[in-house]
């Protein structure tokens, strides 16, 4: 029987590519496939050395493309660049090993991730030399160490980072809306602004649920099952009077007029502001009660074809005059202290860019096995 | 199906045929060969992955550890969410396919009944509007549905007042038509078009009213192309996210997005690999029924 | 066709309000969406008067035009290997009897039905797995890059490709080919001179979907496309978190030209084929209906 043969050649290399994966994420350390941290590819880097070409494997638009050019001019080498909208489409790209990427941007909590993985032995992230990055001591003392996701900054250099909170249309809502995440979990109030049928939330469980679960006035990493079903039951009473959940266009509905009130991130409002007709009429807040404040990071694939230049770009990127340029041009706000001088003092000034008072801001943090309970909670509120 | 009896039409010795039969059999397995091998290393062997998956468990960084092996991810389908997501999909998926095929059929005919040259053209251009990026059209329809869009504008203009149906099931719907009337446009067209004419004629000798001869000979002449438009409708609305997420607004989830959901924020892989794997094989039982004993007759 | 035949009266008009309908339905966005690449206001929806400004822009963004070029190159070699392997699947599923069949029968049909991202995640960890095997065996170190989209969408293509050309073979009139075997042509000539002429249009209708299902694809191609080979769906993907600026629909208005031109040029190219396919019916002398009904060329891009 020819079929039953195909069958069981089918079988057989499949069997063979199972027990090859078994191996390389049992024995990561000693495959050398550059899965273990000990094997720091990048530990005989000196500054400035380069490799070959840089495959940066970046979010769409969050490079300005000068610097790139300023980059190559200064390395000899070329950048090629390739994009991913998400976290989670990125990571398994680089921990499925042979991504071919050498430096990589993921947020706080896929740094954190990232870096458990590593620490297990999977193809993930290296340990960065900090010999070769210098640089390093332009970076804020408050990013530099004791970051929840990175506490030594072993892996990571923080690359911009920018908060999660609440857009509005002031011409509807009035100068003096309360900032309160009630605006839009408090069906009475959000009647009274305007709100109810004119709203977006985030499509993304970890954010919205984490805005109730600080509206209810927990952390938003609890992982007692009692405080998620409290943040769904209000997520799903909201969902009826909400206009979409979105997390790419909330911006855009708000300043078009189809929307009063938005959540999402802070450096998109600016952008989007600037392009209204009238700029005055909107705000961006995070409300009373806190929120999120996230962080990208720049890391370095652990099996990556050019350690040396990763490493120099991540040198690169923390020069503080380049620094300034990336939040000069996307508005979101600089770990790089050196750089601040170099900042347009009408983006330092912005409460938007810099928020003032961040002891009520959060990081989102890795909740390991607990996400799946986070993604169900989602999908029921939504129905 | 060609076999060596019919080709030469006389009875010949059984071992003749039967050596004709292996050298026939040697034929097609060779011609079939490249896209075989191709299909196996590059299809097959991926879809032995996922079925393997299916059955592990979700480690804590969201990867995969193939060991332990339960059926966890099968039990899920059981929960009464899985259910209400299940009977959500299928029925706007069985309206998407029923208001497509109120439009096509009567368009279908139409184009099929044009002089030959006037139809291909036609038929070019229900395919042009595809050929642009499909996230660019979805976005398009935003702007076209929203709030004081031209479709609202349109209503306000004739005295039906402001319309505002995006983000609703409404305008999942219409953008699930827009994406897949083509489908069933194509094999329906190819079926009426084939239709012999001359039969139709013979009925209308036979003072058969137009509608009747519609009715017995033209209706049921174009059935697989019905049937097969029905199908690749049906099929893809099931597995849609993309349209449900920007003209719904995510506000309802779908088996397409619930199986994304769970790859792609869960980062649950072996409950996405289950569900996958159960939808596959519902679909490809579906879909093998139907070719076998629809296939002839087309 | 007799008049009799015709649609009269109310069911004519009907017939012809119902077309220019459904024309309309499927123009709407496509008329919107050349529009607004003409706008000065970065929001689509807002008009912000003429300008050429977005074609500018990308006449100038290198991003762009790289992820354009990338999505061209995959489209063209994977529409062209499909189209091959498509066929000859066809012509083995639906002329021949072979073991395996019908394992071979369910596995073409797999790729159509399997959801998106599932396709995408199996084939990255197979990739990456296969890389490995390679590695280890030949000491050959592969990595993702545009061959390996090219593959992925090559193992779609297949199936959709094969399942035009098989309706069109099942509506084929097998006399002909039976007629030239009887003949004493060889099974070769038979198909050469016979067979191949009469699926032509079934195989550029099977061609020009996987061109579409390949410009169309976003999920796979990011999951398996490697540095610097990021495709133009996936590229505009991640445009969109950004905010859908008229740049977009000016992408899409240039490549909307430019299919159109394409079409215009194989539907020319066609009717020199058909012409000449023509002249080798008359020479075989054969007034089989079905042969002259195959020049509608893109009715058989149906999937029945």
């Amino acid at each position: 029987m020819k079929s039953f043969k195909i069958r069981v050649g089918i079988g057989l290399v499949a069997f063979g590519l199972v027990a090859a994966s078994c191996g390389s994420s049992s024995d990561g350390a000693s495959s050398g496939d550059g899965g273990s941290p000990e094997v720091a590819a990048g530990a005989e880097c000196t500054p400035g050395q380069t490799d070959g070409d840089l495959s940066l494997y970046n979010w769409t638009e969050y490079i300005d493309p000068e610097l790139i050019v300023a980059f190559e001019a200064e390395a000899g080498i070329k950048v090629i660049e390739s994009f991913f909208d998400s976290n989670e489409a990125m990571q398994p790209i680089i921990m499925a090993g042979n991504s071919g990427h050498d430096v990589i941007v993921p947020s706080d909590y896929m740094v954190s991730i990232l870096i458990d993985a590593a620490e297990a032995g999977e193809t993930s992230v290296m340990k960065l030399n900090k010999d070769a990055i210098p640089n390093m001591a332009n970076l804020d003392p408050a990013f530099a160490k004791g970051l929840p996701y990175d506490p030594n900054g072993d892996y990571s250099v923080a690359y911009q980072w920018g908060t999660t909170g609440l857009g509005l249309d002031l011409s509807v809502v009035g100068e003096d809306v309360p900032h309160t995440w009630g605006l839009i979990f408090d069906q009475e109030l959000a009647a009274e602004y305007g709100i109810a049928g004119s709203a977006t939330l985030l499509n993304d469980p970890r954010e919205t649920l984490g805005a109730a679960l600080k509206y209810l006035g927990y952390s938003l990493n609890s992982t007692d099952e009692a405080e998620l079903a409290e943040a769904t039951a209000l997520v799903k009473e909201a969902t009826s009077w909400l206009t979409a959940f979105d997390s790419d266009q909330y911006d855009e509905l708000l300043v078009s007029g189809d929307t009063t009130l938005a959540h999402g991130f802070s450096g998109n409002f600016i952008v989007q502001f600037g392009e209204a007709e009238n700029p005055d009429n909107y705000t961006y807040f995070v409300p009373d009660e806190g929120g999120t404040r996230w962080v990208d990071n720049m890391m370095v694939v652990a099996d990556a074809p050019h350690p040396c230049s990763a490493h120099t770009f991540l040198n690169f990127i923390l020069d503080a005059e380049n620094g300034a340029a990336l939040t000069n041009w996307n508005f979101y706000a600089s770990p790089n202290k050196a750089a601040l001088e170099f900042i347009d003092p009408e983006v330092l000034e912005d409460p938007i860019v810099y928020p003032t008072d961040t002891s009520k801001l959060e990081f989102i943090g890795d909740t390991g096995t607990y996400e799946t309970n986070f993604s169900d909670a989602f999908i029921e509120a939504k129905g | 199906m060609v076999d060596t009896e019919s080709v030469n039409g006389s009875p010949v010795t059984p071992e003749l045929e039967k050596a004709a039969e292996r050298a026939d059999s040697r034929r097609g397995f060779l011609l079939a060969l490249p896209a075989l091998g191709f299909l196996t290393l590059f299809f097959a062997t991926p879809l032995v992955i996922v079925a393997i998956y299916s059955f592990a468990t979700r480690n804590r960084f969201g990867g995969t550890d193939l060991s332990g092996w339960n059926l966890d991810s099968y039990r899920r389908l059981g929960e009464p969410i899985v259910r209400d997501i299940l009977y959500r999909s299928l029925f706007l998926a069985f309206i998407t396919t029923v208001i497509c095929l109120i439009f096509a059929y009567p368009f279908s005919y139409y184009l099929a009944t044009r002089k030959e040259s006037v139809r291909n053209i036609m038929l070019v251009f229900v395919m042009i509007p595809f050929w642009t990026n499909f996230l660019v059209r979805n976005y398009a329809w935003r702007v076209l549905l929203g709030n004081g869009g031209p479709l609202s504008q349109a209503t306000e203009a004739v005295g039906l007042g402001e319309t505002s149906i995006l983000f609703t099931p409404t305008a999942v719907v219409l953008g699930l038509v827009y994406g897949y009337l083509p489908f069933m446009v194509l094999p329906l067209y190819a079926s009426i078009e084939r239709i012999d004419w001359r039969l139709v004629e013979a009925s209308r000798d036979l003072y058969a009213s137009g509608w009747t001869s519609f009715r017995k000979i033209i209706l049921p002449l174009s059935m697989p192309g019905v049937i097969a438009g029905s199908i690749l409708v049906f099929i893809p609305s099931l597995g849609a996210y993309v349209t449900p997420e920007l003209l719904g607004g995510a506000k309802t989830t779908l088996l397409g997005s619930y199986i994304v959901t769970q790859f792609l924020t869960a980062r649950n892989w072996p409950a996405g690999a289950a569900l996958s794997m159960v939808l596959m094989i519902v679909m490809l039982i579906t879909t093998i029924i139907y070719f076998r004993k629809d296939g002839k007759t087309l | 066709m007799s008049s009799t035949t015709d649609p009269r009266g109310f069911s004519k008009a009907f017939l012809t309000a119902n077309a220019w309908l459904v024309y309309l339905f499927f123009y709407a966005p496509i008329i919107l969406l050349v529009v607004y690449s003409f706008s000065g206001d970065k929001l689509v929806g807002r008009w912000g008067g003429f300008t050429l400004d977005w074609y500018r822009a990308f006449a100038k963004d290198d991003n762009v035009q790289g992820a354009l070029w990338v999505s061209v190159q995959v489209a063209i070699v994977s529409t062209l290997v499909s189209v091959v392997l498509g066929t000859l699947a066809a012509l083995a599923l639906e002329r021949f009897k072979f073991r395996g069949q019908k394992v071979f029968d369910a596995l073409l049909y797999l790729p159509i039905i399997i959801p998106d991202v599932t396709m995408a995640v199996m084939l990255l960890m197979f990739f990456s797995q296969f890389f490995n095997v390679i590695d280890s065996v030949l000491g050959l170190t592969l990595s993702k890059d545009i061959s390996t989209v090219i593959i992925s969408h090559i193992a779609f293509n297949i199936s959709f490709v094969s399942i035009v050309v098989r309706a069109r073979l099942e509506g084929m009139d097998q006399r002909l080919e039976e007629a030239a075997s009887d003949l004493y042509a060889s099974r070769w000539k038979a198909f050469r001179f016979v067979t191949f002429p009469q699926i032509i249009p079934g195989i550029a209708g099977g061609a020009l979907l996987a061109l579409t299902l390949s410009l169309d694809d976003v999920v796979i191609a990011q999951f398996v496309s490697g540095p610097g080979s990021t495709t133009l769906p996936v590229y505009v993907f991640g445009l969109i978190r950004k905010g859908v600026s008229p740049l977009i629909n000016a992408v899409s208005v240039v490549m909307l030209v430019a299919s159109v031109l394409l079409v215009m040029l194989s539907l020319l190219a066609q009717r020199n084929s058909e012409d000449k396919d023509q002249k080798v019916n008359d020479e075989n002398e054969d007034d089989d209906q079905e042969v002259s009904s195959g020049s509608s060329s893109l009715s058989e891009m149906s999937i029945n």
